[in-house]
This record gives structure tokens, C-alpha cells and sequence, in this order.
């Protein structure tokens, strides 16, 4: 789960991580009133979406007084933001964040990931801030410093000092200053469960204080069970519907632009399904996992979101029992032939626990539309065939 | 021969008497698995399908002389549960449970490492030794005996594989799920060695996916020291970067873990890499045939 910048900060705050005053507005009027309560002289007025990339969009922008405040939070509050990270549709903007302007005089990167291979996070830092960092570690890796952090002792003070010499700061008085802020980052990485964290651009002001300007969080879905602060900043309208929709009914949708909707058991089978369609001439229409707990009522909930998209012209369930017995996803889509008006060719592939069992219901039941298929290549065939066929 | 676990191995079940352990262990045991006991913490001195129930994994490895651990408990008690068999002298830990939160994996994972206990998971179907012993929850029925490895971060795809193997007439010696989290047990590197040295196993498949970079480790690995015909499936390869698919360990960004790097990788290395997951049993197949 990814949260907005004013979030972030909320939580930075929280921990005594510096960053500049700053409020939330929904509306102009309260941006305005939020400019008045910071008293400036400048102010920044920033788009909050769940992507980066919002500067070069147009999404953030300074103001010299309350008048451009007003007519930028006009301007960019309502827009359909596009940046590198949002895709061609853009975002729709519905909340800004207004903020004191800040004094810089260096721009800097520090983000916190965990770091598979190590399997601890890492703490990455850059002299590079304000680029794009996927830029710089193309560009000029040796840029970049990853210090790893064993949690079984935390954040040490040799971690600190690797990071101030290798940024390059000298002045003793800012080194202390530094090393708190990442040591603060660390412990609220660690105690929220956070995936991740970006700060870029933290700056440098000319009075030497390090300040947090921009701020990125996400965090680890599994753990947030055990965060309902955090949970309660889930921010549903920044989160594709269908794909939420699936969520809530415990299957793992992501729409796609093809033709050809997949119903899949596990991760891996579905993106191998997507693969052998487009193997075979046929594009995918989405992605989608019934997980290991399908019943009639999820997978007739899948057709209903898959059938969503007028794209579609033929749907491929292909399942390979496990845990998912295929009796059961038999009579699930049975029971979606009856819920919805499923009008494009299903071809099904079912396989493995009680694959015989399943084959008599849907046999038994004789649904015009519905076609068998042996396994997973012919079912791609018949597909990607199907789907030809319809146009 | 196989790797890891044979007919003889004595397992317990971490989890026993829950909805799943319960289900799952009948299953494995109806496979012929050794399923000695297992462990619910208050259930002590019952009785579970016939075996013996006790509170600890200390106790019951005392009792039963259990090497390895099948674990079913909720998400937020992996890492309770791990670190227990790690400190009861467990030597294998196979980890079914999907949705452990990441912290809790790296701590438990590192300290089995530091307690010489091998894990396979979380968030994997387990594994299984054709016809001997099955501890996870795959569909025991599609894993005919004989001479192929698999290895595989999906499980859906492990039975897929395996299947086509099977068609083909071929047999299955060990097969690993791995799972696709972010941090994992036992990896491609680690098993893959463990089939080269098994004189049971002579082709080895490798299922992979999109995200981190395990495959291209396993592919610098195989080019040094493995000898056998190794055929690969890397899932995702139409994946759009960015979203995630499901695993947590399925999402490419930032350039690094596509699978056409992941494909190209592997193939400089020998590995017989094919676009489909429907052509793995003939690629398999074809590479017996030499």
C-alpha cells in the first residue's frame, strides 16, 4: 500500500524527521487558508498522487504570494496529472499540499529498500537528488551509496559515517545533523513495516539543517494488520476500482489492454497463461488470480469484473488444482453463467485434484459458449482463436 | 535417491490440528509421508490423525526424532513458528503459509541460518519426492516417480511442469516450490548443486519469474558447475513494469529483473529456455533424448 507525500510527512513528523511546514487542502479555498496559516513569503502548492514524476508534470509549483497560491491551486487541483510513473491516462488530482517554500542550497536523495539479495534493508543514499534515481543508477551507479543494515543491530554509528563521508559532507555540526535524520528514517522504515521510503529531493538549506522536501512511502501489505494508523491512511479513490474490487473478494486482478480475459490459479500460471497467449498471436486482457481459496461466488465475481472491460472477446480459465479443488471452480462458473450475462466464449482448461469430477459437472450442465479445452496449449490455441473469430 | 527428503524422513506439523495443517497433513500422510506428530501449542497429549499432538517443537522432536518441520500457522506466527523449530534442532523448515509479513522473514530467516536449519518458502507449495514423501500441499497424483528435478518460485506452474514431465512419459525425482517472496529459504543456487550431486535426477527444470535477480544468479551458477541439461520457464514476460502480479516477488521495475535479461542470462549460460510454459515437458523431452 502506497500513501501520499502529506502522509509521509505526517509520519516523518512523527519520528522527528525534519521536513517543512505544510498543510492539505481539498478545495482552493482551503489551500488558500492554508497559505495564510504558514504565512510564507513563499509557498509551495503540490499535487498529491501516488506516482512520481509530479514536477515535471506540472504538479508542483512556487507562489510568491496568496493571489498565486490561489490561482495555481485553481490550475493544477482537478487536473489529470501525467508523469513517467502514472501511465498515459494520468491521475486525477483531488488533494494539494501546500508548504512553506525552503531556503536550498543542496539537493540530495535518501531512500530506504530492503535488499533481497542481502536479505536487510538498504539504505541508499545520492549526491544526485532531484533526478530521477533510476536515472542515476543507469547513468552513473558509482553515484549512489547502499549502505545495508542488519536489523539484529540496527542502525550503528559506523553506518552513519559511511554515509556522511560518502556524500561528502564535511562540517562536523552537519554530519550530526545527517546522521539523526537517516538514523530516524531507519527506525520508522523498521517499525512500520515500510517497503519502502524515497526522499528526493532532502535538501540542504543555507543554514546547514537538513530537510525532508519531497516524501514516498509504501509498505509491506502483509504487515499492515498490525498498523491501523497506518491503514487508515489507504486513500481508496488513488487505487484502480476493479482492481480493488477484486481485491476485497480475495482475487489479484491487474487490467491489461488485450483481448483476451484469463481467470488463473496462482501467480506464476497466470503470467505463464498471458505468456503462452501472446505466444500464440492472442494479447491478454488482464491478469488475474483466483488465489488458493476460489469458490463459486469469487470466480462468478471474476467474469463479472472481466466482462467490465468491452475489450473482451473470449475468456481463458485455466486452472490447475492444488489447493483450488476444480470441481469447485466448475460450479463457480456455472454459477456465473447465471449471475452474469457471460456473451463471449469461455474456453476452460481445468487440471489436476478432481479434474474428472469438474469435467462431468460442466459436461453435465451444457452451457452453450462454454469450451473445453486439454491443456494449457490447446486452451491458448482456442483462445487466441476465439478471439479472432468475434472480431 | 533424491534431495532433501526420502521415505524415511520423520516430519512434524507446525499448526497441526488448524483448518489447513489438518486437511494438508491427512493428505501428505495418505502420500506416505512420515508424519510423526505435530505441534499445537494447549493440544499437548491429544491425539491428531492418529499421531501425537504436543506443545512444543522441543518436545516433539524429543519424542519423535522429527528432522523436519511442516509449518501452517497463521501469517503473523511464521517467524514465531521458524525460530522454534530453528532452536529445537529442526534441520528443514518448509513454510506454507502465504502473507508473512516481510520483517518478520528477514529475522526468522536469519536466525535458522545462524541454527544450520534450512527453510523452503514461505508462501510455497512445499516439496516432494515422487511416490516417497510429500510435505506441502500440491496434488500428490500428477508426481510419477523418475529422473527430473524441478525447481519453481510459482506453485501452479510447478504442477504444470510437472505434469507435462510426466506426459511425456518422463518422472519426477524432487520437486521444489519456492516461493515468490521477497525473502525466500532455499534458492535455485542452493538446490541446484543438490541435483547435480543426486544420481537420480539427470535434467533439472527451472521455473522462474519477473522480479529480483535469482535467476541470474542461478544462471552464473550453472554455467560453473552444473553439467546436467537444465531447461527454464520464466513467467511474466508480458507483464507490464511496475504492476505487481500477485507474488510480492513479481514486479519489474527500475530495468532490473525482466525476464528477457532473466531468458538471456540463462541462455548464455547452456539452459534450454522456452517461451511457453506448455513446451517445458517436451524440452525436457528433447534433452533426455541427447
Amino acid at each position: 500500500m502506497n500513501i501520499h507525500e502529506y502522509q509521509a510527512k505526517q509520519i516523518f513528523a512523527k519520528y522527528g524527521v525534519p521536513t517543512p511546514k505544510g498543510l492539505m487542502a481539498e478545495s482552493v479555498e482551503q489551500a488558500v487558508a492554508n497559505a495564510k496559516e504558514l504565512g510564507g513569503p513563499i509557498w509551495v502548492v503540490k499535487a498529491q498522487i501516488h506516482a512520481g514524476g509530479r514536477g515535471l508534470g506540472g504538479g508542483v509549483k512556487l507562489a510568491r504570494s496568496i493571489e498565486e497560491v490561489e490561482k495555481l491551486s485553481k490550475e493544477i487541483l482537478g487536473m489529470t496529472l501525467v508523469t513517467h510513473q502514472t501511465g498515459p491516462e494520468g491521475k486525477l488530482v483531488q488533494k494539494l499540499y501546500i508548504e512553506d517554500g525552503a531556503d536550498i542550497k543542496d539537493e540530495l536523495y535518501l531512500g530506504v529498500v530492503l535488499d533481497r539479495a542481502r536479505e536487510m534493508p538498504v539504505i541508499m543514499a545520492s549526491t544526485e537528488g532531484g533526478m530521477a534515481i533510476e536515472d542515476v543508477a543507469h547513468d552513473s551507479p558509482e553515484k549512489i551509496i547502499k549502505i545495508a543494515v542488519d536489523p539484529a543491530i540496527g542502525f550503528q554509528g559506523f553506518h552513519g559515517r559511511e554515509l556522511v563521508f560518502g556524500l561528502g559532507i564535511t562540517d562536523p555540526a552537519e554530519q550530526k545533523k545527517f546522521i539523526s535524520f537517516a538514523s530516524k528514517l531507519y527506525k520508522l522504515y523498521m517499525e512500520n513495516d515500510a517497503e519502502m521510503i524515497e526522499i528526493n529531493p532532502l535538501v540542504k538549506t543555507g543554514s546547514g539543517d537538513f530537510l525532508a522536501l519531497d516524501g514516498k512511502m509504501g509498505f509491506d501489505d502483509s504487515a499492515l494488520g498490525r498498523h491501523p494508523d497506518i491503514e487508515a491512511m489507504r486513500d481508496i479513490s488513488e487505487e484502480d476500482a476493479d482492481e480493488r474490487e477484486a481485491g476485497e473478494h480475495g482475487l489479484s486482478y491487474v487490467s491489461l489492454d488485450g483481448e483476451i480475459g484469463c481467470m488463473v490459479n496462482g501467480a506464476g500460471l497466470a503470467m505463464g497463461t498471458m505468456d503462452t497467449i501472446n505466444y500464440m498471436g492472442g494479447t491478454p486482457a488482464n491478469f488475474l488470480d483466483v488465489g488458493g481459496k476460489a469458490n463459486a461466488e469469487t470466480v462468478a465475481k471474476g467474469f463479472e469484473i472481466i466482462l467490465k472491460n468491452p475489450k473482451v472477446k473470449a475468456i481463458f480459465v485455466n486452472i490447475f488444482g492444488g489447493i483450488v479443488r476444480c470441481d469447485r471452480i466448475a460450479n463457480g462458473i456455472l454459477e456465473a453463467t447465471k449471475l452474469v450475462d457471460v456473451h463471449v466464449p469461455v474456453i476452460v482448461r481445468l487440471d489436476g485434484t478432481n479434474a474428472p469430477e469438474a469435467a462431468e459437472i460442466l459436461r453435465n450442465a451444457n452451457i452453450a459458449n462454454v469450451i473445453a479445452a486439454t491443456d494449457l496449449a490447446d486452451g491458448a490455441a482456442k483462445a487466441v482463436a476465439a478471439a479472432k473469430q468475434a472480431k | 535417491m533424491s534431495i532433501l527428503v526420502n521415505k524415511d524422513t520423520k516430519v512434524i506439523v507446525q499448526g497441526f490440528t488448524g483448518k489447513e495443517g489438518s486437511f494438508h497433513a491427512e493428505q501428505c500422510l495418505a502420500y506416505g509421508t512420515k508424519i510423526v506428530g505435530g505441534v499445537t501449542p494447549n493440544k499437548g497429549g491429544s491425539e491428531h490423525l492418529g499421531k501425537p499432538v504436543f506443545n512444543t517443537v522441543k518436545e516433539a522432536v524429543q519424542a519423535t526424532g522429527a528432522t523436519v518441520s511442516m509449518i501452517f500457522v497463521p501469517p503473523v506466527f511464521v517467524a514465531d513458528a521458524v525460530m522454534e523449530a530453528a532452536d529445537a534442532g529442526i534441520e528443514l523448515a518448509v513454510i506454507i503459509t502465504e502473507g508473512a509479513p516481510v520483517r518478520d522473514m528477514q529475522a526468522a530467516k536469519a536466525y535458522a541460518t545462524k541454527h544450520n536449519m534450512k527453510t523452503i518458502g514461505p508462501n510455497c507449495p512445499g516439496i516432494i519426492t515422487a511416490e516417497e514423501c510429500k510435505i506441502g500441499i500440491m496434488p500428490g497424483m500428477i508426481f510419477k516417480k523418475g529422473n527430473v528435478g524441478l525447481i519453481s518460485k510459482s506453485g501452479t506452474l510447478t504442477y504444470e511442469g510437472a505434469n507435462q514431465v510426466c506426459k511425456e512419459g518422463f518422472g519426477i525425482s524432487t520437486a521444489v516450490g519456492i516461493g515468490g517472496d521477497p525473502i525466500i529459504g532455499l534458492s535455485y543456487k542452493q538446490l541446484l548443486p543438490l541435483f547435480e550431486a543426486d544420481p537420480e535426477t539427470h535434467a533439472i527444470v527451472m521455473i522462474g519469474e519477473i522480479g529480483g535477480d535469482l535467476e541470474i544468479q542461478a544462471a552464473a551458477f550453472i554455467k560453473e558447475h552444473i553439467t546436467k541439461p537444465v531447461v527454464a520457464f520464466i513467467a511474466g514476460q508480458t507483464a507490464p513494469k511496475g504492476k505487481r502480479m500477485g507474488h510480492a516477488g513479481a514486479i519489474v521495475s527500475g530495468g532490473a529483473g525482466t525476464a528477457a535479461e532473466k531468458m538471456a542470462a540463462l541462455e548464455a549460460a547452456g539452459v534450454k529456455v522456452v517461451v511457453s510454459p506448455a513446451d517445458i515437458g517436451k524440452a525436457v523431452a528433447e534433452a533426455l533424448a541427447k
